[in-house]
């Protein structure tokens, strides 16, 4: 997940100038509690925290640093490390190569690990603030229904960025992903989830299909579609959108408010056939030593001060609506950062699949990519196999010319 | 204490048995095995599915690897008739685009590459229409050969610098021209550079998804990116990842052995 430089440049300067004006009964009133906190300042603990790349305030731009705020505060040191993917963050944890106490998932990833026994369930009486701060819509969320292992930190959505110089019909649904002509100017992403997720929602399905057919149905889409993709993509979608090589692409809201600074060109819709909301939630791993310090560092990037530095700084939306007092006014109104209720009832989030499905999307994804057999390929395996052929013949010839040179000697 | 010429390879033998095959035996067996341990050949039975982008991979970097040879023969020939100051501060230069990392390498191509990036702002400047660069094979091809190219430079000129002022000029002596001396003398010579050259950059190059993924586009999708999809995919599958970056490997084993051949053939001519 990216950050959001500029915008939070911009975002911060505003959230100082408000908080000189208003912030500051606003401060007390959120003000952190030195007693809880204080309960390991003497211990001498460690905590490990894995999160996301570029997703906390990290005291650039003027935000807070909250890892060293936390440290001050608690007396707890923090080694901070980061991932990039899901995936990556759970087969780390299952090659049990590492130790962290926090990780930061998201939703189906957490329910993927809790039904494997990855995750210790957490003690929620030592993180007051949930029930204090944490907004009733995310409590007991589909991936975590007992309210047992996570705590959610951000959330965003998935919807469609596209560039109002290029696109100028009205744009309302995924279809115009699939639309000639824009071809060679529509971007897709790289990972088969949210891959699969805008075809099956096309097609009218749910993104959390497990029925083989539907799935192959959406393969079959995404298939046709390969002929208008310009390429399969990640973060990269970020320089292709603002420097206006591409025109369309789906990607994350918070990350769409990013691009949008840059380029002003670009817009954002929430498809009509329905699109993605995500959490990422805070959870501790099987094995944690510092249970209770790790619960202390949960409740505290629960506090409306750090949640609403941690949110303007990333971008991403707060799930401790306390905090959005404390930020921006512009950005709390936003409606692509903070979509109403009905706009959110079209949204479905992803549950964790089962292992085979799991496997089934993977592999028809790479058939997807590979694609169907061209003339192309078999004229390479020809040239292939000549060459191959070539070489052994050259081979041989020379073989038999020394031995020729050879006998000529003696 | 003396020194024992069997010692000193003992810290990089435990380092080849513990990084090396250890995890090499690991891939086999994960291979042959399924989720629950048990054995299993239908991993392989997928792998071979997998084919077509094994054949795009090979090729590409087949080409990439040609390409690498002709830009550097005649000048890592050329630097290792240089003057001994002059060498050192070329392959310094050759060295320097990897004081910088692989992955914004290969991003400033995509920029340099891109329908609106530096080379087609230039040609709009001067009124030539747009050319697609990014998002071709030839865009692959370019970032492998621009990425491995040092690695062909370094073991040509290591062994070209070892071919005898001497020996160019017993060759003229005894009346062989340009390409007489070239054929008979220089290329046997140069063989094993040859060789460790080719196989330095065929290697990473039939194996990359980093460049096909930031400049390949729709169609260039590798053997290296289909590994990466199955290990850091949804289903985290270790069992057909193994079972194709071994296929992989069987494929990368044939060819150098091909390749492996001529140069012993050479070397022993080179010998005579």
């Amino acid at each position: 997940m990216q950050m959001k430089k500029i915008f939070s440049v911009f975002l911060c300067v505003l959230l100082i100038l408000s908080s000189l004006v208003f912030g500051v009964s606003a401060d007390d009133a959120y003000a952190y509690d030195e007693e809880y906190y204080s309960k390991f300042k003497n211990d001498n603990l460690t905590l490990y925290v894995y999160n996301w790349g570029e997703y906390i305030a990290d005291g650039s731009d003027d935000s807070m640093d909250v890892i060293e705020e936390f440290e001050a505060l608690t007396g707890i040191r923090v080694e901070y490390t980061t991932f990039d993917t899901n995936e990556g963050l759970y087969s780390k944890l299952q090659s049990g190569s590492a130790y962290y106490d926090i990780i930061i998932p998201s939703d189906y990833m957490i329910s993927r690990m809790a039904q494997s026994g990855m995750l210790e369930k957490l003690n929620y009486s030592n993180i007051p603030n949930f029930e204090k701060y944490v907004d009733e819509t995310f409590r007991n969320p589909d991936y975590d229904v007992n309210q047992e292992y996570s705590v959610p930190y951000t959330w965003g959505t998935v919807g469609l960025i596209y560039n109002t110089k290029y696109v100028t019909e009205a744009v309302d649904s995924w279809d115009i992903l699939w639309n000639e002509n824009y071809s060679g100017k529509i971007l897709m992403f790289s990972n088969s989830r949210d891959a699969f997720a805008i075809a099956l929602k096309r097609l009218g399905y749910s993104m959390n299909t497990e029925n083989p057919e539907e799935l192959r149905e959406a393969a079959d889409l995404l298939t046709a579609q390969k002929d208008v993709v310009q390429a399969y993509v990640m973060d990269q979608i970020f320089d292709k959108m603002t420097e206006e090589n591409a025109w369309i692409a789906p990607y994350y809201a918070g990350d769409y408010l990013t691009m949008s600074e840059t380029n002003e060109d670009l817009a954002f819709v929430f498809p009509k056939e329905g699109f993605n909301q995500f959490v990422d939630a805070m959870c501790i791993p099987k094995g944690c030593v510092n249970k209770e310090a790790a619960e202390m560092f949960i409740n505290f990037m629960c506090e409306p001060r750090v949640s609403a530095e941690n949110c303007g700084y990333i971008g991403y939306s707060t799930p401790v609506s306390a905090a959005k007092d404390l930020m921006d006014e512009e950005m709390v109104s936003n409606e692509v950062a903070y979509p109403s209720a009905e706009v959110l009832e079209n949204s479905e989030t992803f549950r964790n699949l089962s292992d085979e499905t799991n496997k089934l999307l993977d592999d028809l994804w790479i058939e997807v990519r590979i694609g169907k057999l061209t003339a192309g390929f078999w004229v390479t395996v020809a040239l292939l196999a000549m060459g191959v052929c070539a070489l052994c013949a050259l081979s041989i010839y020379r073989k038999q010319k020394r031995l020729r040179a050879r006998n000529a000697v003696k | 204490m003396k020194l024992n010429a069997r010692w000193t390879s003992y810290p990089y033998i435990v380092w080849m048995i513990l990084f090396t095959v250890i995890p090499l035996f690991l891939i086999g067996y994960f291979a042959f095995t399924d989720a629950s341990g048990d054995f299993t050949i239908a991993n392989m039975e997928q792998a071979v599915k997998y084919i077509p982008a094994l054949v795009k991979s090979v090729s590409l970097a087949a080409i990439a690897t040609v390409l690498c040879l002709v830009l550097a023969y005649p000048f890592a020939f050329s630097m290792s008739r240089l003057s001994f100051e002059r060498q050192k501060m070329m392959s310094m230069l050759i060295m320097l685009p990897m004081w910088m990392n692989f992955l914004l390498r290969t991003y400033a191509w995509q920029a340099i590459l891109e329908d609106n990036g530096v080379i087609n702002m230039l040609l709009n400047s001067v009124g030539l229409s747009s050319v697609k660069l990014i998002n071709t094979s030839g865009a692959v091809v370019l970032g492998m050969v621009y990425n491995y190219i040092p690695f062909m430079i370094l073991p040509l000129y290591s062994v070209m610098t070892k071919i005898d002022k001497s020996v160019l000029e017993a060759a003229n002596d005894l009346g062989a021209g340009f390409f007489a001396t070239l054929y008979r003398v220089i290329l046997p010579l140069s063989m094993p550079g040859i060789v460790s050259g080719t196989t330095m950059v065929f290697v990473p190059a039939v194996s990359t998804f980093v460049i096909s993924g930031m400049l390949g586009g729709v169609n260039n999708y590798l053997i290296g990116d289909l590994i990466e999809t199955q290990f850091l995919g949804n289903s985290y599958d270790l069992n057909c990842g193994s079972a194709t970056s071994l296929l992989l490997m069987i494929v990368v084993l044939i060819t150098m052995a091909i390749f492996n051949h001529f140069s012993d053939e050479d070397a022993e001519e080179a010998l005579v």
